[in-house]
């Protein structure tokens, strides 16, 4: 039962403290991830998974090549030159080096989403459910056979078998396993939000009758293990095509390396396979080659440490890419509730008279808008009403009427909500209106407060004023998406008057006033249409149309099932706003790839400055040396091995993510570019000299 | 020496000033605006539409545009091979001219067609009138028009407009741009000395009392559209080297500029598409700062010349060997880079005999393809250097990358690969073999680093479709005819495909609005990070074949030997 005219859902449960506190309370054991990958890293030399990474597997290939030349140095014919098989040999290493720094990193990815999957299927146990069947019988079955549409009944103490819809009974159920957060949350039947159970959850009062709505298997916490697992990660578009790249670039490189020989010999400069390889790998991309995968399992994984489920990469990429937040007012801009401020009256009725008369009609109103009416109406003096409550019976709010309220079995009819709405109902009944109603209702809605008017059948008593609290710091935040060109539009039931008022105050870009759900998926469409993409939350039934139509559809976990399934996220807490700090993970996602691809390829300048005049000192290019390298041989490994260090050294900023700050597109590639791309260039000429010294020092070439 | 690169910096100045005019006059005829030229040419352009049976209003999928392409230039290949082949038997051969040999033939056919004019042989020895005025000049025509046609139908799909029709830009480009122009222009050539006559040779007595046969022939009409359509198939073996081609400084100014506008002025073209002329100015300032930094890397070392002579003649001598007396150093260094900037391929000059800074700088330019470019395909490579710069760093904004509101997905990607893949292939795997084999295959003049890049530049002109030659090679074999045709026809068809590929995908792509989050293309900034990416991603894959050839070149005449 709602009494307030905005209709938007509010979320059922908040979950309280900051958000740092509320992360994923799963502790994950690093070091075991660790160990894992040292392993795992390993196991991915296996042709059939390194033929997956077209730039690695060539690293491979050169590395099995250099390590027979390790036997036979002049597999390829004569090469001049001492300490062949030392040199080659270091090669080798050095490549297989690279090849298993790729895979660890790629591994330690994995690990750190594998370990929250066996953290989350730690809850899931096969246990015993009673079902129930349609002749009233009651049947222990395993939770395993439970099937869709099956009916079970569950008790305080049981953990619940399956995802499902609450059909019968009210219980509060520890959600923690999923969500983290330790408040116990109550169930229901039939309201939108509250009446969906996940599996995997323990009851810890009373009890409820559910209806499966998913097979094994098929259930939230497997699709959830799945995904964080990453057995099913699909590439993401972007990633597929900077893959095509990657390889592309190799085989330009790898055109130039196998065509060099010729020109080579031709020149009177010959060179060794083993160093054409060498090269080979110093010049294809393989630092971003190497971290690609491990960029995107890890941009997963933020999101899942986030407590949100993202069903696909795409997803959180989509986040990075959203132009337009379609945001409800009531739980996501301003707190969740409500509160009742002030009556207004009108038509010279007194203050307690409208007191009186809210009570009456407030008085099935259980949402906490309805309970702050009925606490102020006390205050006023209203003790209690004059009519016996057990004959009365409550009018539910609806969207179409937009107002809810109270019959008594003598005809009496309490009503509250929207203005309009109670307008219509006096005339409908022959009441008269006044025009102190129209200007109480502009007073309310000018200080951005909801107003509801009162009326007791066609007698209008006067205004409720209830007030919206703005959350603190959504102003700030609205500004920060803003520069970083994402806006906002503001969703709410309200009118037009109140809901600018509030627009102004929070400083969301636009908002649509006396929206129903519906408007929500033509606000979508049109902003789709202007080649927006468009991000949105939701927890209703009705809202999952909306939901399937934004491009990122962020569902609550407190939403029905219908919601969840429409949605591309959900997120475990329930707070909508966390919709704004997707869009800056799926950012930082993009961000971290563009700079490590940037990155690689702006090393190619040095690594080239350091081979090529050494390579072909035999053709006198040797004053190219600008960097002072001893030998060509400490040149080729000092730049292999930079190469091969630069990986590992990189894995934290993988999966970290790059810095994020919210600044407009032309202020982030300035600071990205300077770091990224110029300190690319620059830096690796700093470590490959330092590289030299050392092999010089201990004397390896 | 100054006064010698005020010249440089005329010629400069008046370019900058042409482009914004043809830039926009060029879009007018393609937007279907008024044009000044209206009412003469739609009366020709009505009669052709109508004799071909053209449907003018319908735009062409980029599957049917290929088509066209692709069927008009091969029926013309084939018609001019047949001319040459049999121009012993046809009219108009005054000096009696056998048929070339098959293989010649055909190089010739296909160097033409793809507006490359890569020449094995010597135009007044080897080929008639006939050959040279309706084979020749005849492509001269049309494959600079194939190059602005595809380039309006890329910049169109770009914009997202339709693709256009083939048949229609193919007839304007030559009715409302190259025709016009060189009427005029040839008759101002005449004005300066060129001839234009259908007599042989003369016969004249030299001062010391010797017979001499000085070729001419319809030369005026010739010049002028090699030097617009940036064909650069001589009249004559020398080129525009020759007193015939270019006989002063007046036309060797106009010939300068004729080969530079049209790539120069079709960047701002598309300014005037995209509705962002500022993001033309900047991609013009790029181009045009490379540009200007190749010349002066040219022109000082021509002016500083040759070491190993300087030392013979005790003092600093420009390097004048293979240079016409009557442009110097700083004309034939500017000539030199423009015309390998922009594939045109003529020469006033001998660039075998440049300073290997020079060789650097011609080589790099045709290494990129973008320093203006070829006709119309130039201004596409541009664009495909740009989207490749928005896809490797338009992340680090936090998007996906787009361009023009439009997303850079796998399909652009693997079509702008393509191109990418285009140079290795057709340049450094024919150049291996050749010079694995040096004895068999290369007939190269002067052996050691400067014979590499004699084979290198002979690929990469074919390849890029230039034209121009380091010359010294004995080409007109049948390895070299062979070998260099396969390169023509990879430069200039795929990526041709790819480009009108390419241009559809965006087309049908959906636009993305822009805010302030959205990466900005049209500032100082990206195009600076574009400019990286051409330098690190284009010339970086040459640099071990540039390090073996002119920089070796250069380290060892600087030892002095």
């Amino acid at each position: 039962m709602k009494s307030q005219p905005n209709s938007t859902k509010k979320p059922f449960h908040l979950p309280t403290g900051p958000r740092e506190s509320r992360r994923h309370t799963r502790k994950m054991d690093s070091k075991g991830i660790y160990q894992r990958a040292l392993r795992s890293a390993f196991e991915k030399l296996h042709p059939k998974i390194a033929v997956k990474n077209p730039v690695m597997f060539l690293v491979w290939v050169g590395t099995i090549v250099t390590a027979m030349m390790t036997v036979n140095p002049h597999l390829f014919g004569p090469v001049a030159g001492e300490n062949l098989r030392l040199l080659n040999g270091f090669i080798a290493a050095i490549l297989l080096a690279t090849v298993w720094f790729a895979n660890f990193a790629e591994a330690v990815a994995e690990g750190r989403g594998k370990a929250q999957a066996d953290s989350l299927r730690s809850t899931k146990s096969d246990t015993l459910a009673r079902q129930l069947f349609p002749d009233g019988s009651i049947q222990e079955v395993k939770s395993t056979d439970l099937r869709r549409g099956d009916i079970i009944k569950i008790v305080v103490g049981d953990m619940i078998p399956a995802d499902g819809e609450v059909i019968q009974g009210v219980a509060s159920v520890d959600e923690s396993a999923i969500t983290g957060e330790s408040a116990p949350v109550l169930k229901e039947p039939g309201s939108d939000v509250a009446s969906s159970v996940t599996g995997g959850t323990r009851i810890i009062s009373d009890e409820l009758v559910i209806r499966v709505t998913a097979d094994p298997g098929k259930g939230f916490i497997d699709r959830m293990i799945a995904l964080v697992e990453g057995a099913d990660r699909a590439k993401t578009p972007n990633e597929i095509a900077l893959t095509v790249l990657l390889a592309v670039l190799s085989l330009v490189f790898l055109i130039v390396v196998a065509t060099l020989p010729a020109l080579a010999n031709y020149a009177n400069s010959p060179v060794s396979v083993a160093i054409l390889i060498a090269l080979l790998v110093a010049l294809i991309p393989t630092t971003i080659g190497g971290l690609l995968s491990a960029i995107g399992i890890a941009g997963m994984d933020r999101v899942a440490q986030f407590n949100v489920v993202a069903t696909s990469g795409r997803a959180v990429e989509a986040c990075g890419d959203v132009n337009t937040l379609v945001l409800d007012k009531t739980g996501t801009i301003t707190l969740g509730n409500r509160l009742a401020e002030e009556f207004i009256s009108v038509n010279n009725h007194s203050a307690e008279e409208i007191a009186r008369v809210s009570l009456a009609a407030s008085l099935f109103d259980e949402t906490p808008e309805g309970k702050s009416i009925v606490a102020l109406a006390r205050k006023y003096g209203a003790n209690d009403v004059d009519f016996d409550s057990s004959t009365a019976e409550g009018v539910e709010f609806s969207a179409r009427t937009r107002m809810s309220g109270t019959n008594l079995p003598d005809g009496s009819e309490f009503r509250k909500g929207a203005v309009e709405a109670i307008k219509g109902f006096v005339r409908s009944r022959g009441g008269k209106l006044t025009p102190d109603l129209d200007a109480a209702y502009e007073r309310v809605s000018k200080l951005g407060g909801t107003p509801l008017a009162v009326c007791q059948n066609n007698e209008v008593y006067g205004v409720i004023y209830l007030k919206d609290i703005i959350k603190t710091g959504i102003r700030e935040r609205f500004a920060q998406l803003r520069r970083m060109g994402v806006r906002t539009v503001m969703l709410t039931g309200d009118n037009w008057i109140t809901a600018e008022a509030i627009a102004d105050e929070a400083g969301v870009d636009d908002f649509i006033a006396e929206a129903t759900p519906e408007n929500k998926i033509e606000v979508i469409q049109k902003e789709q249409a202007a080649g927006k993409i468009v991000a949105m939350t939701g927890d209703g039934t009705n809202d999952a149309p909306a939901l399937a139509q934004a491009n990122v559809g962020l569902a609550m976990n407190s939403g029905t099932q219908a919601a969840k399934e429409a949605a591309n996220m959900v997120d475990l807490d329930s707070d909508p706003t966390k919709l704004i700090d997707l869009v800056t993970i799926g950012k930082q996602l993009l961000i971290t790839r563009g700079a490590l691809t940037t990155f690689s390829i702006a090393n190619d300048i040095a690594k080239y400055f350091a081979i090529i005049p050494t390579m072909f000192a035999a053709a006198g290019i040797g004053d190219l040396n600008i960097m002072g390298l001893i030998s060509p041989n400490s040149a080729v490994l000092a730049a292999l091995i930079y190469n091969a260090l630069i990986i590992p050294a990189l894995i934290p900023l993988a999966l970290k993510g790059v810095e994020f700050k919210p600044l407009t597109a032309n202020q982030l590639l300035q600071r990205n570019i300077l770091i990224y791309g110029v300190g690319g260039a620059i830096a690796p000429f700093a470590a490959i000299k330092a590289i030299d010294i050392l092999v010089g020092l201990l004397n390896l070439a | 020496m100054i006064a010698e690169l005020w010249q440089i910096g005329l010629t400069l100045g008046i370019l900058v000033a042409i482009v914004p005019v043809f830039g926009k006059y060029m879009a007018d005829v393609f937007l279907g605006q008024k044009t000044f030229l209206d009412p003469v040419v739609e009366p020709l352009e009505g009669l052709i539409y109508q004799l071909g049976g053209i449907r003018i209003r319908k735009s062409m999928t980029a599957g049917e545009y290929i088509r066209a392409v692709l069927f008009s230039n091969l029926v013309m290949g084939v018609f001019v091979y047949f001319i040459i082949i049999s121009q012993g038997n046809l009219p108009l051969n005054p000096t009696k001219l056998p048929a070339p040999s098959w293989d010649l033939a055909l190089h010739t056919a296909i160097s033409f067609v793809t507006n490359t004019d890569q020449q094995h042989y010597s135009g007044e020895t080897t080929l008639s009138y006939a050959s040279q005025m309706l084979g020749l000049g005849f492509l001269m025509f049309t494959s600079a028009a194939t190059g602005i046609a595809v380039a309006i139908a890329f910049i169109r799909g770009l914009t997202g407009k339709p693709l256009g029709n083939f048949w229609v830009d193919f007839t304007q480009s030559i009715t409302r741009i190259l025709l016009p122009i060189s009427i005029v222009g040839a008759i101002v050539l005449l004005i300066l000395g060129v001839p234009e006559t259908l007599a042989g040779p003369v016969q004249v007595t030299t001062l010391e009392g010797g017979g001499q046969f000085i070729a001419r022939g319809p030369v005026a009409h010739f010049e002028i559209i090699k030097q617009l359509g940036e064909n650069g198939g001589g009249f004559f073996g020398i080129n525009s080297a020759h007193p015939y081609e270019n006989p002063n400084a007046a036309s060797n100014l106009i010939e300068t500029l004729l080969m530079l506008c049209i790539p120069a002025a079709l960047i701002y073209t598309y300014g005037v598409f995209a509705g962002n002329t500022k993001q033309a100015w900047l991609l013009f300032g790029m181009v045009f700062i490379i540009y200007i930094g190749l010349i002066l890397l040219t022109a000082i070392a021509e002016y500083q010349g040759n070491p190993l002579v300087n030392s013979l003649l005790e003092g600093q001598q420009p390097n004048l060997e293979g240079k016409e007396v009557r442009f110097g150093w700083a004309q034939t260094a500017l000539w030199a880079v423009s015309t390998t900037g922009t594939m045109c391929g003529a020469v006033n000059g001998m660039h075998d005999s440049l300073m290997p800074v020079g060789i650097f700088a011609t080589l790099f330019n045709m290494f990129v393809q973008i320093i203006w470019g070829g006709q119309g395909t130039g201004t596409a490579y541009l664009f495909v250097n740009v989207i490749l710069a928005i896809f490797v760093t338009g992340l680090l904004v936090g998007r996906t990358p787009e361009f023009l509101g439009r997303k850079i997905e796998k399909q652009e990607i693997v079509l702008a690969s393509v191109v990418m893949l285009v140079h290795p292939i057709a340049i450094l795997i024919p150049s291996a073999i050749t010079l694995a084999f040096p004895a068999q295959l290369a007939g190269i003049s002067n052996p050691g680093f400067h014979g590499l890049s004699q084979v290198i530049y002979e690929y990469a002109s074919a390849a890029a479709n230039n034209g121009s030659g380091l010359e010294g090679l004995g080409d007109n074999t049948l390895w070299w005819n062979l070998s260099s045709s396969f390169s023509l026809l990879v430069g200039r068809y795929v990526p041709i495909v790819a480009l009108l590929l390419l241009a559809e995908g965006m087309l049908h792509k959906q636009t993305a609005s822009a805010s302030t989050g959205t990466l900005r293309t049209d500032t100082v900034l990206f195009t600076g990070v574009t400019a990286g990416v051409i330098l690190i991603l284009g010339a970086l894959t040459f640099f071990p074949v540039l390090a073996l050839g002119p920089i070796a070149e250069g380290f060892q005449i600087a030892k002095g030997g």
